[in-house]
């Protein structure tokens, strides 16, 4: 009889969510994002050079499924710090144009830091880990 | 298929007191952007200023509305939800850049 209570696929969500101090949720991957808001996260954060890891949540619908039952968060990206949902990419986006963004991800704001989101993506920081393949 | 002027209508008469702007950004029917002051906000944190607007279209959003781009703000007399004083409180920030 299988076991209705066991959900491996949300039990790996929460694992990588307490995992990582950062975490974005997201549609592609931070090389080739398949989304125009998920590109526009992955840049923000590139931008800050702040390490994230990074999830695709297309390759099997029912970790969008999940994800969004954990997080009460209905779209995609999402962002997580320290196992807390910040945002999708206009709460971010937000963050990022008041300087909260940095203070959040516990980075020093660059001095240079535009004042509006970018939207192309930067080269790739060093910190970045993809764990995409765990919740397939 | 909802059209913006339907999206503002239902944020409208479902969150107290909520006054909406709602625009179709892409002509599309799918791609939304809306602005939403309400007093519902007050003593809320983004995160759940913006899942009161979301719970509004439940499945739709993901479904029948792919986006739904969102600022939310408590008070139309406040700018920006006085998030300590960041920019000395100007109404500097725009929505961000999109190609």
């Amino acid at each position: 009889m299988p076991d209705s209570e066991s959900n491996p696929i949300r039990d790996a969500i929460a694992e990588a969510i307490s995992e990582h101090d950062t975490i974005l949720f997201m549609k592609g991957t931070p090389e080739a994002p398949a989304c125009g808001f998920s590109a526009r996260t992955v840049a923000m954060l590139q931008s800050l050079q702040a390490p994230f890891a990074a999830v695709d949540i297309l390759p099997d619908p029912r970790i969008r499924q999940e994800l969004s039952a954990i997080s009460g968060w209905p779209t995609i990206p999402q962002l997580f710090v320290r196992g807390e949902l910040v945002g999708g990419c206009d709460i971010v986006s937000e963050m990022y144009e008041s300087g909260e963004l940095a203070d959040t991800l516990g980075i020093p704001e660059p001095e240079s830091a535009p004042t509006t989101a970018p939207v192309a993506s930067a080269p790739q920081p060093a910190g970045l880990t993809q764990i995409e393949n765990r919740l397939g | 298929m909802p059209t913006a002027e339907e999206i503002k209508q239902r944020i409208e008469t479902s969150i107290p007191g909520a006054r909406a702007e709602v625009e179709d950004y892409t002509g599309g029917g799918d791609h939304f952007r809306a602005t939403v002051v309400s007093p519902a906000f007050t003593g809320r944190s983004r995160i759940e200023q913006h899942k009161l607007v979301y719970a509004v279209f439940g499945d739709e959003i993901g479904g029948a509305i792919h986006a739904l781009s969102l600022k939310t703000q408590a008070d139309p007399e406040t700018p920006l939800r006085g998030q300590a004083s960041v920019g000395g409180g100007e109404q500097q920030r725009t929505a961000p850049a999109t190609t």
